[in-house]
């Protein structure tokens, strides 16, 4: 297996300019919800990192993750794998098939033991001895535990693989469960969504390679800069729901206008995600933006929290003073951090120091 | 049949949401300080949440200047100062076509516009290397 070259030398030799390279960052800031500015410093760091070793192993799943991560379109597939990562082994995607396959991946946990990456999509069914899903002769189970041995860190992709997801929906005839019930002993971060968006995917690997480290997770495991906020609080239509505007069918006025559409069942309250600003298919839109509420596929067992058009059970009252107390929540994270790094990073802009990544760590 | 018997109108009334002007606001506040201390800075517009209308709306109230450029690099880069000199709209594209970042640059001229030491060694490698094939 070739050595593992860096970025700067790997598109040096594709003849790849240095402005297209901070191009790139420049898209990789937007992406990670990173200061804007910050695309210089992205690009000293990205550009020395030596390309690690991607295992992905896909479980109980239905590929519609690795469906959403080949549309990704910031930066393409091709740059991701072929620039970012050493994809060493993916079954859906790589040439090699059968026991050369297998063997790449055998090959890769040896040579890059206690360093490799490993993704993870779809659950991992326990019920009698994991016989509903096996590769190449070998239960779900059994690949993930010796998979998991020697990774650096776990990325579950999607909510299946992150809570269970919908193989975990009643009456869950093949005892699903996520990786995170089964793994214990390494870092894991839930990248969650049915499926995920694909910009989210790409930008923990990117923040994985710049900072050397997994973002900020939330109580869920899931990276704060992409699940920090809800879809409500995001979303274009929230005016209308301060302003107690709501449509109230699929068709009345109300819906023709743009309003809310809350009373027709959207879980954006109480589901965290970016899709209302990072949006889908090449930014052109987003569920709500297409005038239907949203189903909540990024939270834990949203199969099974009643239907997609019910209300959520709170009035909107409480709604209301629950998202009062989440804003309030949210601008004293916001106090903390302009206490702590952003200080720095203003200093450094008044006295018009360059950015570094150490600055957007707050060291 | 008029247009009027068609029940389907056009919300016209979003603008009235206030988030163009916030950010108009915000531009002139990061303008001032560019003339004051020669602070350039960016905002993020795709993390803004913008209903297609008020995005227009945005591109409206900025309307175009005088100057423009393109880059032709992994997809095309769109930049163009606005109607207000030093801000700059900035829009990189991918390959395929998608906006990859949308953003607004005060500056002078926008960052990436400027040619990089690493590619302006480069080309002076190639340049030596011509030369020398032509000796």
């Amino acid at each position: 297996m070739k050595e593992h070259e860096t970025l700067e030398q790997r598109l040096h030799e594709q003849g790849v300019s240095r402005r297209s390279f901070l191009k790139f960052c420049a898209a990789m800031a937007t992406m990670m919800a990173l200061p804007p500015g910050s695309a210089t410093a992205i690009a000293a760091v990205l550009a020395k990192v030596k390309r690690p070793s991607v295992i992905w192993l896909s479980f109980q799943e239905c590929t519609g993750c690795t469906e959403s991560l080949t549309r990704s379109h910031s930066p393409t597939l091709e740059s991701l794998i072929f620039d970012m990562v050493s994809l060493d082994y993916h079954h859906t995607l790589q040439a090699a098939s059968g026991h050369a396959a297998e063997q790449a991946r055998e090959d890769a946990m040896k040579e890059f033991h206690g360093q490799y990456l490993l993704l993870v999509d779809g659950s991992i069914p326990l019920k009698d001895g994991g016989v509903y899903s096996t590769i190449a002769g070998r239960t779900n189970l059994d690949m993930l535990q010796e998979a998991a041995e020697g990774a650096a860190a776990i990325v579950a992709v999607g909510s299946c693989a992150a809570f269970g997801g919908l193989p975990n929906a009643q009456p869950n005839p093949t005892g699903a469960v996520a990786v995170s019930d089964i793994i214990k002993d390494k870092p894991i971060i839930n990248i969650s969504g049915c499926p995920p968006i694909p910009a989210v995917i790409t930008g923990v690997l990117a923040h994985y390679l710049t900072f050397g480290a997994l973002p900020a997770l939330d109580d869920q495991g899931r990276p704060k800069a992409f699940y920090g906020e809800t879809i409500h609080d995001r979303c274009y239509r929230r005016p209308f729901y301060d302003q107690g505007k709501f449509a109230k069918t699929f068709d009345d006025e109300g819906a023709r206008n743009g309003w809310c559409l809350y009373e027709l069942g959207c879980k954006g309250p109480t589901t965290h995600n970016a899709c209302a600003t990072t949006k889908w298919n090449g930014g052109a839109g987003f569920p709500i933006e297409a005038g239907h509420g949203c189903l909540g596929c990024s939270e834990p067992k949203f199969w099974d929290v009643g239907s997609f058009y019910t209300p959520l059970p709170a009035p909107a009252a409480d709604v209301t003073a629950f998202a009062q107390a989440a804003a309030l929540a949210g601008a004293a994270a916001a106090v903390v951090l302009s206490t702590a790094d952003r200080a720095k990073q203003r200093r450094a802009q008044r006295t018009r120091q360059k950015l570094t990544v150490s600055d957007l760590k707050g060291e | 049949m008029s247009l009027d018997d068609i029940s389907i109108k056009v919300a016209t009334d979003l603008n009235s949401i206030g988030s163009v002007d916030a950010l108009l606001n915000e531009i002139a506040t990061r303008l001032a300080r560019f003339i004051d201390t020669d602070e350039t800075s960016m905002i993020d517009l795709k993390s803004l949440p913008f209903s297609p209308d008020e995005y227009e709306g945005l591109r409206t109230a900025l309307g175009r200047g005088e100057a423009s450029a393109r880059l032709e690099t992994i997809g095309d880069s769109e930049l163009y100062e606005t109607h207000y000199p030093g801000v700059w709209w900035v829009t990189h594209y991918n390959v395929e076509g998608d906006v990859i970042a949308d953003l607004i640059e005060i500056a002078a001229v926008p960052a990436i516009l400027h040619s990089q030491p690493e590619d302006v060694r480069d080309g002076l490698e190639r340049l030596q290397h011509t030369l020398s094939q032509n000796k």
